[in-house]
């Protein structure tokens, strides 16, 4: 808020408060209620928090199974052995989860944006797109995993890897890059036309309009449904187990046979939840961060 | 707190109210009644504290210090219930902010029958009377996209009116609109005059301020400078920064 004239703005004889401002009896008493307030509810918060824990703790402790599920499924040592085989089956998930995500993101915005190409003359890519997503999204990724992983060398192609990490890779991309598209594309159409119409008046081509206007505005209301894409593109990375490629599922599965105990599952788990709570926070941080740059103030 | 009207006692009241953004005081000590049935007008440079004035009084900006009385209750208490004063009060933005992906219809039985649990038959008989009245009869069932400006806006003045408020505050209802537009937005307020309704309107329509409103406020750096009569502060005002603000309207066409 400021002044429009600059001569205007001289304190001196400004009737009211002349001096410095010294808060009021209410303003004082007003606060002391909101203080209040704020400490009774936190209050309410802890008492509640700790009743809702024991009852949770009751409920599980007294199931007629516990020390049995216990001992198979929560033992120390069997976590001990287990953590570090597993641990290095997860870094073979992380960078298969990061190369995949990078082209998925690229490959799912490339269809995405040939879906909206408008012409005629882009009718056979505007349905070669649709078709793709139509299929890839319909098709179980399990389904697409199997038949890339087992059916690809099968063929024996010359030239073609038979490797499952890779094979796994490609089907993982070719499922995940339909959700994104279409992810994607969604973001663009919310984008209000006026916006376009607003481009276009500048001079701005059909693609400048899509670089430069669209896809910013489009890319930060996708960034909450992409990251939920992200992350079961994260957890999916286990299924690439099923080639026989040696991830941190695949990792656990094996002690598990040796030890009939099933400790390793709940290590694996683990690791995959702590592997994605970062990302989220992540995401929430830059989010929350890009709407108080563009916001000021005001509640309600 | 008690919830009885006092008889004769003013709609709004302000006492003292303090507001600062940060570093920056926008309201200083600001007193203020409105008497029922009366309209206000708030004039003032830009970032005078006027739209803030406005947003105190609705509660979407709560106040450092001071206190605001609504129809003799005090609405800036922790106790009050907000959404019980906004319940009362009306608002007209300068955007419209109209909700774009409903009906002008519906726009207007929203709150009707949501908050004040009107029946649907009659709130969009009530309001398909009230659009009537402001000559939008025939746009009630399109979307606020697809109508003019002018049209918009006196979609929202429906759209807060079809509430029944005791009070209907109107930030900068025209700033927003083409010359041709402004008239039939400011007709309608005139309208509103005619039915009792208590106003307090920020504006730069000082034509528009001079010829509807009760008494007249204007606001400079956070201070309600002068007030009184249209014709005391257009016609006779005290201070030398009224008639600066004065002269400077006057150059600009504006009055």
């Amino acid at each position: 808020m400021k002044e429009e004239s600059g001569e205007d703005t001289a304190e001196g004889d400004m009737p009211g408060e002349g001096g410095a401002y010294v808060p009021s009896l209410r303003r004082i008493e007003r606060e002391r209620h909101r203080r209040a307030r704020a400490r009774r509810s936190a209050a309410v918060a802890a008492l509640s928090t700790l009743v809702t824990a024991v009852v949770l703790y009751l409920v599980v402790v007294d199931a007629p199974g516990w020390p049995r599920t216990k001992e198979t499924f929560f033992d120390a040592s069997f976590a001990r052995e287990a953590f570090p085989k597993v641990l290095e089956g997860l870094w073979l998930n992380l960078r298969l989860f990061v190369v995949c995500g990078v082209v998925v993101l690229v490959l799912g915005t490339l269809i995405a944006v040939a879906r909206t190409l408008r012409g005629p003359m882009y009718w056979p890519v505007r349905a070669l797109a649709t078709a793709y997503t139509d299929f890839f999204r319909g098709l179980p990724l399990i389904i697409c995993l199997s038949i890339v992983v087992f059916g690809v060398p099968a063929l024996q192609l010359q030239g073609v890897t038979n490797d499952p990490v890779l094979l796994g890779g490609t089907g993982l991309v070719l499922t995940y890059s339909a959700y994104v598209a279409e992810v994607v594309r969604a973001g663009i159409e919310s984008v209000h036309p006026s916006q376009r119409a607003a481009a276009r008046s500048l001079g701005l081509t059909t693609r400048q309009t899509l670089r430069h206007v669209v896809l910013p505005q489009a890319v930060r209301r996708q960034v909450p449904p992409l990251l939920n894409d992200m992350v079961s593109l994260q957890k999916d990375t286990s299924l690439v187990s099923i080639g026989g490629a040696v991830e941190a599922m695949r990792s656990a599965d094996i002690i598990v046979g040796r030890s009939l105990n099933y400790t390793a599952y709940i290590v694996a788990a683990l690791l995959f939840v702590a592997l994605t709570i970062p990302m989220t926070r992540f995401t929430d941080w830059v989010t929350a961060r890009t709407d108080r740059r563009r916001s000021q103030g005001g509640t309600a | 707190m008690s919830k009885t009207p006092v008889p004769g006692g003013p709609m709004l009241r302000m006492e003292s109210v303090r507001k600062t953004f940060g570093d920056s005081v926008v309201l200083r000590d600001v007193d203020l009644e409105v008497a029922p049935h009366t309209v206000t007008a708030l004039i003032g440079a830009s970032g005078s504290g006027k739209s803030t004035l406005l947003r105190c009084a609705n509660l979407l900006e709560e106040i450092d210090d001071g206190a605001i009385w609504l129809d003799g209750e005090e609405i800036t208490d922790p106790r009050a219930d907000q959404d019980a004063v906004r319940r009362r009060i009306g608002v007209v933005f300068q955007a419209y902010n109209l909700f774009p992906h409903m009906t002008v219809l519906e726009n207007i039985t929203l709150a009707p029958r949501r908050v004040h649990g009107v029946s649907r038959a009659e709130a969009e008989e009530h309001a398909r009377e009230l659009l009537e009245r402001l000559g939008l009869g025939a746009k009630a069932d399109e979307y606020p996209d697809r109508l003019s400006g002018g049209q918009q806006q006196r979609a929202a003045i429906v759209r807060a009116l079809a509430v029944r408020p005791k009070l209907l505050l109107l930030d900068e209802i025209t700033a927003a609109l083409d010359p041709e537009l402004v008239g039939e937005v400011l007709n309608v307020v005139r309208d509103v005059k005619e039915d009792g309704m208590t106003m307090v309107l920020a504006t730069h329509e000082m034509g528009f301020a001079r010829e509807v409103a009760d008494q007249v406020c204007f606001l400079d750096g956070g201070v309600i400078l002068e007030r009184g009569t249209a014709e005391q502060v257009f016609g006779d005002p005290q201070q030398e920064r009224t008639r600066r603000f004065l002269k400077r309207i006057v150059a600009a066409g504006r009055l």
